[in-house]
This record gives structure tokens, sequence and C-alpha cells, in this order.
């Protein structure tokens, strides 16, 4: 097992690397402008900002920026922003607890909403409770975000004034104040995000689930009276625990991704504002910072992913 | 007519034989309005009263927090840097210039002791030089004192190409010198009748020079104090999150009495305008959020909550559609709408005079714009003395109809005008942007019914103005018939925004697209005006001279104005902005305060 | 799922085709001939509405703004006083015609992928694993200003601006849509690949194409339907961002999702104009779900019905 997980990591470098090719690539390629604010003003002359593109290598060939780009990351410099005009690694940091926090909590309920839900709905299907769980969960993945966070908004803020809906990262209180505000503000974001995962990966857990339960009829009916059901429901419950991995290890590199159109709705200074914000300035240099890091814990995960599997079903060869 | 008569009366007001409110009352009498008297004024010359926006508190403080909220954080702090209005408000918290505009586009002395006039021997009778005084004791927030050194500091910094400063167009052809420790002179290359540019306002936030001394050029980048401002304003620069939060204190030592009147003040950025309006109208959770553009219906709805509501103010945006003079469908030597073409349809100027009879700018005024715009026939709109009387536009499908009849343009089988084979089919591409999609939805409707058909497009804004050679879809390739957008004024002046249609811009494959006469229109006359105007001290004629250049626009339909639009805020009701449509909207931050 | 008997062979000693059986169970499933029925008639609406429901589609009415549901406009009007059921029906041959072409580029390409990746025992896999990695860590937004900046010229030109714009449109939305497919049914295959009746499979001699199909894909289905019928949500409200990036159809053409985004500022003022497309988009998804449960149940031999 470690030798497997060893040779995976050692693998993960080179394909982290072409992975880092087709990035850049792609943002180098992609149309837009950092300083586009630029071209309407009449005050700027539009030789200014073309010396800008040049000052900051944009006009430069694609594969030179690349190898430029490679060169100061492995040196631990993540790059410099056209648009702030700062290091990338300090933007970044000064966004990752909001993100860690606000969309962490997001994943966390729905998956303590899924889990148990989908699986209380799976070992009574078609009951009422299942067929309330299933009307539900449509609903939350019917919906998009930028309409529940809204609908969310005009009830909790405006309607009941219950809630804030404008998330501030100053909080001027102390003390436990502090962490009622903190958690407060946090309330709606966590629940439109979370519910809206919460809805599909419900329905995915009731069907993996419902596989099993019913194997577990057939079975038990077939071995009636033999001791073995329980351990043909441990083994089989495991088995149904795969797709659930599968749907988490999906999940979990959005935790440092960001929702882009929840935060934005929030005012979540989140990295998904970030990188949005970055991608439509074309700030590259701190798209390419937040996807490249999104990318290695896509791969992190996936492996992860597969080690569990390995662990779940001993009879999956890990090679 | 007038021209001898005003400048005898301007005259009679720089000796003294009259004085500046009889001038006003005289210009009212003939028919113009107040501001538009005190402008011909101020730019003939004459020192301007200085700004009467009254301010009640009597002592500096007291006013707790001042909450606002821009839908786009301020991503950087200094502001030569700043790419956008964020950038520049969030600095203009710290910075100051030497003189900003006020609403009715008088300058009013900031930094500066007085604003330069011919009487106070500030401005040059050739037209060549300005002497700016600057207010003795003013400290930087360290303490340290401004003097005139920081002034000319700030254009050397600006203008080496080094520095990458976005102010570089400002400062690159003046020259700066020191007079002495409080006075500095400004020198143009030849006579400008416009001198209020460089040290004004946006443009003009002066740096401090023994914080950037050593971070002038190629360094730039490395200065400490770009995250950390360090400036003369009326607030002490606190805490900074690049698109997020800019937060200040007030500074105790301002050099203003009695101001600042607000403890702290907070910048916070993000989200959506309509957000933002429900969280200064509906739930008062902000004190001002800034550029509302949602439609005016929202907010009537919003603004019956109670707890606060739009303010408005007046400057030169205007929101037109311009028309392309070449063919976008034809490739010359690789480029598409090249100069060397002439548009199929629209050399026909029947189809151009139809096409503005087409717009519906009192629906898109009622219907979209509501209270943020005025309907307008000419592309410039302030101020005042540059506003022509001689433009009218009229909405009629039937004229349009019968001009295109009249011109040969015959209703096909498919209800579709065609003339030699040519169909009147356009393509009609904006940027992304809620109320431009439905004026452009208007407009598609009548001219459907008037045998025109038009096709829709809208691209991203961040694409549709950028200056990337590579894209297709830029404003500025203008790959379409008609394009709309708006361009905004940054200045009480229409040098800048007059000269872009002069010949010498066309946009061309040659100068990357970068020429700003993006229609490709030639026409030696308006060229003419625009050459005279540019050289031309004397007010009046210089005003006159734009304003035949706005009739010949007109006139030969380059552009079809919409929309003369407005600036929209949204304040609480208890809160006391002080805006202008000629500046940024935290440019005289320092006289905002709160009645109970 | 995981089964160590097989029902295929007794079901085929009765003299039943394996597909006339599939059917006799998915006729059993009541939910599931009702969402069939259910969606038809929605397509049936999107396709013959415009015969019965005369009404323009962009006729602006200044006069009849924001109304609610009324004779005149049963689904009420827009801020341009443009009426909401004709703008869905139209918008709606888009948008399900969109949602479900997506969903099946999504899944089968997933299905493909992830088939091909759990099988392999070799490179192949890992190569297969890291195109679905790097799919997942790419910027949609640039990528996807890039496409319509590499394309969309391009595919106007062969395939006519409505045709190759939703060409264009399906392939975007199935191929940032297909990664989570394609780990789900690989882990599946990692799984079932191992389990006694495949080897058995095997052991008889069954080539890897009639394992995989006979016996591994109908017990990892499961998934993959549920991942289809979010995807056919997803795609309808991605298809709205897309046309609001200038990717998709013209602006003024009135998709569900569009239509949705749209009301979006005006929920307190004109519940009416959000409610319609958001109901009907559940409509849609509900009605694809419970077809797709139908399947999952009929081709689940296991189950006795």
């Amino acid at each position: 097992m470690r030798q497997y997980i060893l040779r995976r990591l050692l693998i993960a470098v080179p394909s982290l690397l072409g992975i880092s090719l087709v990035l850049f690539t792609v943002l180098a390629l992609a149309p837009g402008d950092p300083f586009a604010e630029l071209v309407t003003n009449p005050n700027v002359p539009p030789e200014v900002a073309q010396a800008l593109r040049t000052k900051f290598g944009l006009d430069d060939p694609v594969h030179v920026r690349y190898l430029r780009w490679l060169a100061a990351m492995t040196q631990g410099d993540w790059g410099f922003s056209f648009v702030s005009r700062m290091n990338v690694d300090t933007l970044i940091l000064q966004r990752l607890p909001t993100t860690l926090y606000v969309i962490g909590s997001a994943q966390v309920l729905a998956l303590l909403i899924a889990i148990p839900v989908g699986v209380f709905a799976a070992t009574r299907p078609y009951s009422i409770f299942d067929q309330i769980a299933n009307t539900l969960a449509f609903i939350g993945f019917s919906l998009p975000t930028f309409f529940t966070g809204l609908l969310f908004i005009l009830v909790f803020s405006i309607k009941l004034d219950w809630l804030p809906f404008v998330y501030t990262t100053d909080i001027k209180a102390t003390g436990i104040h502090w962490v009622i505000e903190q958690v407060r503000q946090a309330i709606m974001p966590v629940m439109v995000l979370g519910l809206f995962q919460a809805a599909s990966m419900t329905r995915f857990v009731r069907s993996a689930m419902l596989d099993v339960i019913r194997l577990d009829y057939v079975t038990t009916a077939r071995a009636k009276g033999l001791g073995q059901t329980r351990v043909i429901v441990k083994h089989a419950m495991r088995n149904a625990m795969i797709p659930v991995v599968t749907l988490v290890a999906l999940q979990m590199p959005a935790v440092f991704g960001g929702a882009i159109v929840t935060e934005q709705i929030f005012r979540i200074p989140g990295i998904g504002s970030l990188l949005i914000s970055s991608i439509l300035s074309n700030d590259t240099p701190v798209v390419m910072a937040v996807t490249f890091v999104f990318a290695c814990l896509v791969v992190l995960f996936n492996l992860i992913a597969d080690v569990l599997y390995g662990w779940l079903d001993p009879r999956i060869s890990l090679r | 007519m007038l021209d001898n008569e005003l400048r005898t009366m301007i005259d009679e007001v720089k000796d003294g034989r009259m004085d500046r409110r009889a001038f006003v009352q005289h210009l009212i009498a003939l028919g113009l309005t107040a501001p538009m008297a005190t402008q011909i004024l101020a730019v003939g010359g004459v020192a301007m009263a200085q700004s009467k926006a009254p301010y009640k508190p009597t002592k500096r403080g007291g006013g707790g927090p001042l909450k606002l909220l821009w839908w786009q954080g301020a991503t950087l702090l200094n502001p030569h840097f700043a790419t956008g209005t964020k950038d520049q408000d969030g600095s203009r918290l710290f910075y100051e210039p030497l003189a900003s505009w006020d609403a009715a586009g008088n300058l009013c002395p900031i930094l500066a002791a007085e604003i330069p006039s011919t009487q106070n021997g500030g401005l040059a009778a050739d037209g060549k030089s300005v002497t700016w005084k600057l207010k003795p004791g003013v400290k930087w927030h360290d303490g340290k004192p401004f003097t005139a050194d920081d002034v000319v500091f700030n254009w050397e910094y600006a203008r080496d190409p080094a520095t990458a400063a976005l102010t570089i167009g400002v400062y690159q052809d003046i020259t700066v010198e020191k007079v002495d420790d409080l006075t500095v002179r400004v020198l143009f290359k030849g006579p400008t009748p416009f001198w209020a540019d460089a040290f004004v306002a946006v443009v003009g936030c002066i740096l401090p020079k023994h914080l950037f001394a050593d971070y002038k050029g190629a360094k730039s980048r490395e200065a400490p104090n770009n995250l950390k401002p360090v400036g003369t304003g009326p607030y002490k620069f606190v805490e900074f999150k690049p698109g997020d939060l800019v937060r200040g204190e007030i500074n105790p030592d301002y050099h203003m009495p009695n101001r600042p009147y607000f403890d702290t003040i907070e910048i916070k950025g993000g989200g959506d305008a309509v957000s933002a309006a429900r969280a200064v109208i509906q739930t008062g959770e902000f004190d001002y959020a800034w550029n509302m553009q949602v439609e005016d219906e929202v907010l009537l709805r919003l603004e019956k909550g109670g707890k606060g509501k739009t303010v408005y103010t007046t400057g030169g945006d205007i929101e037109f559609i311009a028309l392309n003079f070449t063919d976008p469908n034809t490739e010359i030597d690789g480029e598409r709408s090249s100069i060397k073409t002439k548009h199929p349809l629209f050399s026909d100027p029947a189809v151009r005079k139809a096409l503005a009879l087409l717009v519906d700018r009192d629906a898109v005024q009622k219907h979209i714009y509501g209270r943020a715009g005025r309907t307008t026939a000419s592309f410039l709109n302030g101020p005042e003395q540059f506003v022509s009387k001689n433009t009218k536009w009229e909405f009629s499908i039937e004229k349009a109809t019968q001009l295109l009849e009249e011109a040969g343009w015959k209703a096909g089988a498919d209800g579709i005008r065609e003339k030699d084979g040519r169909k009147l089919k356009l393509l009609y591409q904006t940027s992304i942007n809620g109320p431009r999609q439905k004026t452009q939805a208007i407009i598609k409707q009548a001219c459907q019914k008037a045998g025109i058909d038009v096709e829709l497009k809208s691209v991203v804004a961040s694409v549709f103005f950028s200056s990337d050679v590579a894209n297709p879809d830029t404003y500025s390739k203008f790959y379409a018939d008609i394009e709309m957008f708006q361009i905004p004024m940054t200045q009480p002046d229409p040098a800048q925004h007059m000269r872009r249609f002069h010949s010498r811009f066309v946009a061309t494959k040659e100068n990357k697209w970068q020429g700003r006469n993006f229609p490709r229109w030639v026409n030696k006359e308006f060229d003419a005006a625009i050459d005279a105007a540019e050289a031309e001290v004397d007010p009046v004629k210089r005003a006159a001279f734009y304003i035949r250049a706005n009739d010949i626009m007109w006139e030969d339909t380059v552009v079809i104005p919409v929309m003369h639009r407005l600036k929209v805020g949204a304040a609480v009701n208890s809160l006391r902005p002080v805006l202008s449509g000629w500046t940024n909207d935290t440019d005289n931050i320092q006289d905002w305060y709160r009645e109970a | 799922m995981a089964g160590s008997t097989l029902a295929f062979p007794s079901a085929e000693r009765r003299g039943y085709s394996p597909w006339r059986e599939t059917w006799r169970r998915y006729r059993r499933h009541r939910l599931a001939v009702v969402s069939a029925l259910l969606l038809l008639a929605l397509i049936a609406v999107v396709v013959f509405g415009p015969l019965v429901w005369r009404v323009s589609i962009n006729e602006i009415d200044f006069t009849a703004r924001l109304e609610g549901p009324s004779l005149a406009h049963p689904f009420g009007t827009d801020d341009l006083g443009q009426d909401i059921l004709a703008r869905m029906i139209y918008g709606g041959r888009i948008s399900l015609a969109v949602g479900l072409a997506a969903m099946a580029v999504a899944v089968i390409v997933g299905t493909l992928i992830g088939a091909l990746a759990g099988m392999s025992r070799g490179a192949l896999g890992h190569a297969l694993m890291w195109l679905t990695d790097l799919f997942l860590s790419l910027p949609q937004l640039p990528l996807l200003l890039l496409l319509i900046y590499l394309f969309r010229d391009g595919l106007k030109a062969v395939f006519g601006p409505e045709g190759g714009i939703f060409i264009l449109i399906v392939l975007v939305i199935g191929g940032l849509r297909w990664m989570p497919v394609a780990r789900l049914v690989r882990a599946q295959f990692l799984s079932l690949r191992e389990k006694e009746f495949v080897e058995a499979a095997r052991a008889l001699g069954a080539s890897p194409m009639r394992q995989v199909v006979r016996h591994i894909l109908p017990n990892a289905v499961g998934p993959v339907i549920i991942a289809g019928t979010i995807d056919v949500a997803a795609a309808i409200i991605a298809e709205s961002t897309l046309s609001f990036l200038g990717l998709g159809f013209p602006p003024d053409t009135p998709t569900w999702g569009r239509l949705l985004f749209d009301a979006k500022d005006y929920l307190d003022i004109a519940a009416h104009w959000a409610m319609f497309p958001g109901g009907a988009i559940f409509i849609a998804v509900v009605a694809i779900n419970f077809i797709g449960d139908g399947l999952r149940d009929a081709l689940d031999a296991r189950r006795v019905i």
C-alpha cells in the first residue's frame, strides 16, 4: 500500500506539470485584457494600455510566458498580480480563512444532511418520508444558487430582518459577540450552498444504499437462518460508500476553490470571488495560481479516494 | 452674434467693472442657465466663486462610522495605478489633489490655497502656463510637511514610462517646476485652453515624495506604501483587503476646519448593484452605494421602503449607437472594417437617417433608465456652454419607412427591405449589461416594423472593451454594423470627448485598432472644427467650435445619441453626500456629513 | 449491485427477450410511466405550442408591464410587457433540447471514459484519470471565452447560426460535466470487476466487452442515472449563464434559465415571472428523474416486480 501511494505521488508530478501547461495555455489564449477598464476612459491614451501590456509581458509568446511562470513557481514565487500590483500568495492567503470557514461549513452541512436522509430514505423506498425527501431534493437542484440566495435575502434579511446579508470581515465586536456575529452572517450562505449540494448528494446516497439494501433482501431470503446477515450487511454497507466517497472527493477541492455565485451574492471575500474578478479582469497570475492549487487538490483527492476504495473493498486491486 | 457682447462682458468682469452676479443675471436674461454663466466666466479666466456647498457640522469628528458599499471593491490604493473608478475612489480617501470639481463643474481648492485665475496671476495670458499656490501648513499623515517638492515629484513619478503609471497621459506632455516651497508652475507646450487636468481631481492625487522617492520607475511595484497609503486626506489608512475592504479613521490634523465629520470610514466591495441598493435603501446596513446601474422600476419599488433614496448627479456621460462607416464583412489585407471600404448600406445617408428615426428614446428613458437618463440628440451634453441647441431627435416609424421608400429600399418577400440585391440586415452589438439588452430589444422591434432586420449580439464587457489585438469582438475593431455603449466624460471639458472622431484617429490594423475613431468616419469640416477648437484660447469661440462639431456629427448621423446618462447613487436618508457628475463619488469626501 | 447471483439466465429460460422484460418491468413503475407521459407532454407543448398560442415572443407592450397572470397573458408579462407564456414555449424548445442533449453527452462520455478507466489495468487508466483531473481543474469561464473565440464563427459557417450555436452549447456543457460521471463509473467498475459473477463470466470465456455490457454496466447504472438527472437541471441553468457570456443564443432568446435570471431582481415585485420558468425546470427534472428511476428498476434484474 505504501509503495502504491508513493508511486502515485511520483506520477502526480509529471501529470500536474501537464495540467499546468494546459491551464496556462487556455488562460493565455483566452480573450480579454487586464486593462479593459482604461479603454473607454478618454483621459488615458491608448498607448498607455499598450505600454502596460508590454511591461507585464502580455505580448510575449505563450511558451516564453509559461517557462517564466514555471521557473518562478519552482522558486516559490507565485507571481505578481497585474491588477492589484501585489504578490499573488498574499492575495490568496488573505482570502483563505473565510473560504475555509464558509465553504467548509457548507460542505459539512451537505454531508450531515445527505447521508442520514439518503440512508433513511433508502430503507423505506417510496414511503412518505422518501417522497418528501426526493421532492425537496429535486427542488434543490432545479433552482440555481443565484435564485435561492436572493430568496433567502428577501425573506430573512428584508422581510424578517433577522440576518445581515453583507458579509463583513472586520466585525467590531469581541469575545462571544464576535462568535455570534460570525455565525449569524454565515448562516445564509452556508444554507444556500449546503442545501444545494445536499440535494444532489442525498440522491446519490439514497441510490447507493438502495442498491445494497435490495441485495440484502435477496441474500437474507436465501440465507434464511444463517448468522451471516451481519457480515453481509457490513460488507454491503462498505460497498455503498464507494459512490459517496467518490462524490466527497469530487467536492473537497471546492473548499479551497470557493463558490463563485454564492460568494458574489453575499459579498463573501473568498477565493471564488477573487477568482471571478481576476478572470473578468484577466489577471492571469492570480487565476493561474488559484487554478493550479485547485488542480493539485483535485489530483490529491483523487488519490485519497482510490486509497479509500481499497480500504472499503479489499478486493479492489491497487496498481 | 452673442460672441462680441459676451466677450465685452467677460472683460468687464475681469476688470472689475461688472460684478459676477450681474454677469450671471445678464446671461440668465439671455436664456442661459446660472451654472453655464459661471462656466463661461471660469474658462474665460475669471476666478470662480468657491463651492458654496453648505457644510453644517461645527466640529471635527463625532459622526460615527461612514459605511460605503461599492459593488466592485478597490483592488489597489496607489492613485497613479488606478485602473478604474473603484481604485480611484478607494485611494481618494487618503490622497488628495490640488483641487476637485463640484457639482456645477467648478474647481474647488483642496491642497491649493486658491484656484489659479488671470486675476490672481495664476493663469498666463498666452495660455501656456498655470501657477498653483499651495495651502500652507498641510501635513502628511506621518507628520511631515506637504510642499512643492511633493507636487513636482508626482509629475516626475507619473511621466516616467518605467513607473507604468496610468496617469502618464496627463503628465507626459507638461513640465512642472518649483517656484518656491509653496508654489509650482505647470508649463504647457502650446496654448492650452483647458488647463485643469494635471493635479486636479482623480488623476491629480498627490503621493508623498519622502515615501515614494526611492520607488520611482521600474521599482514602483516594490513600494511598501502602495498598500499602506500615507496621504493628506481626511482619513488615515487602517486596513486594506484588495477587492473586499478599505478602512480608514479620522485624520485629527486635517487641513480643513470642522472636517471630516465621520470618525471612521469603510468601503466594502463586491456583489451586484441591485443588492447594494437593497443594503442601503431597504435595510440601511450601509450609508451609501455607488453606481446604481439598476432599472428605475426596481429602484422606485425599493424606495417605497423608506430608509434611503437614490441621488442623481449630472455630467456628460453619453450612451449612444455608433454606425460603422466601413464594411465589416469584407476583408482587405487581413482587416475587416477597413478604412479602404465603404459600408454597403450606410453609404446611403437615408439609411442612417432612417435608423436615427427608429430609436425610441422616450421609451428607453421611461422604461429603462428612468430618472438616470435624459433623452438627447447631441453627443456632447455638457458642460452647458458646449451643448448644442440645434439638434432635435424624433421617433417615427412612418417617417423612417417613407425615407427608405423614397431612397429606393423596397420590401422584399420576407418583409425585409432591399435595394440592388443588398438587404437591410444589421448586426447590432453591445456589451453585456441588463439595460443595454433591453434597449436592443426596443430598437430591434422598431427596426423590424420599418423593414430592417436586426441581429443582436452581446459581448462580455471585459472582452468588448479590451485592447487585445487578437480579439475580434472589441468595440474598436467594430466587426458589426452598429454598436452601442457609453463613453464617460471624466472632466467638464469636451476636448478629450470630441477629439476621438478626428480622422487622424481612425482605428486601423496599422495602429493596432488603438485609434479612437471607431466608426471610421472621416469628415474634413469636423476635423477643421476640432483643430480650431484645440488651439483657441477664447472660451466663447472655442465653445462655438465644439457646438459646430457636435452638429456636424448629428447631420452626418455618425452616432445616434440614445441617453444622456446621469450618475446614480443610493444614500440613506440622513446622509448628506457631496457629489458631482464631473468627478468620482469620493472626490469631495471631506464634505460629507450626516443630519439627524 | 454487488450481486453474487444472476437473474438473467432464468429470465431467458422463460422465453422473454431481455428488452421486452425491461419494458414489462418499466410499465409496472407507475410514476415512471406518468413521468414519461409528462415529459412527452412538455415536449409536445414546446413543439406545437406556437400553433395554438399565437402571441409574439418579443412584442413589447409598455402598457402591460409586469402584469400577473390573466386571460390575455396566462403566465403574466415581464418588464417590457412581453408575454411570458409565449416566451416560455419558445425558450422551452431550446432549454429542453439543450438539457437533454447535454445530459446525453455528459453521461455517454463519462460512462465511456469511466468504464475504460475502470477496466484498464495499465497506462490507459492512468491517462484517462489524468484527463478527468485536467477537466476538473480547468477554470470554466476563460475556457468558455476561449472556445467562443476559437469556434463560434467556424461552427456558424458550417451549421448555420442556430445549429452551430446549439452544437457548441451542447458540446460545451456536456464536455464540462462528464467528469463526475466518469469518476463514479470508474469507482463502481473497480469494485464490480472483482466480483464473483464477473469472475464467473470471465472464467466462462466472456469477452471484456460482454463482461462490461452484460454484467458490470447494468450494476453500475444507478449513480449514472442520478448524475444524468442532475445534469439536465444544471445544463438548463448553465445555458443561461452561457448566453449571458455571449456564448449562447442571442441575448433576446428567452430560454428558461435566462428567464429565471432576468426575473431574479423582480422577485419581490413580480414573483410570477420567476415562478413559471422555475416550475418548468422543476417539472422537467422530476420527470426525467422518475424515468431514470423506472429504467434503473427495470434494468435491475434482481428486483422482483
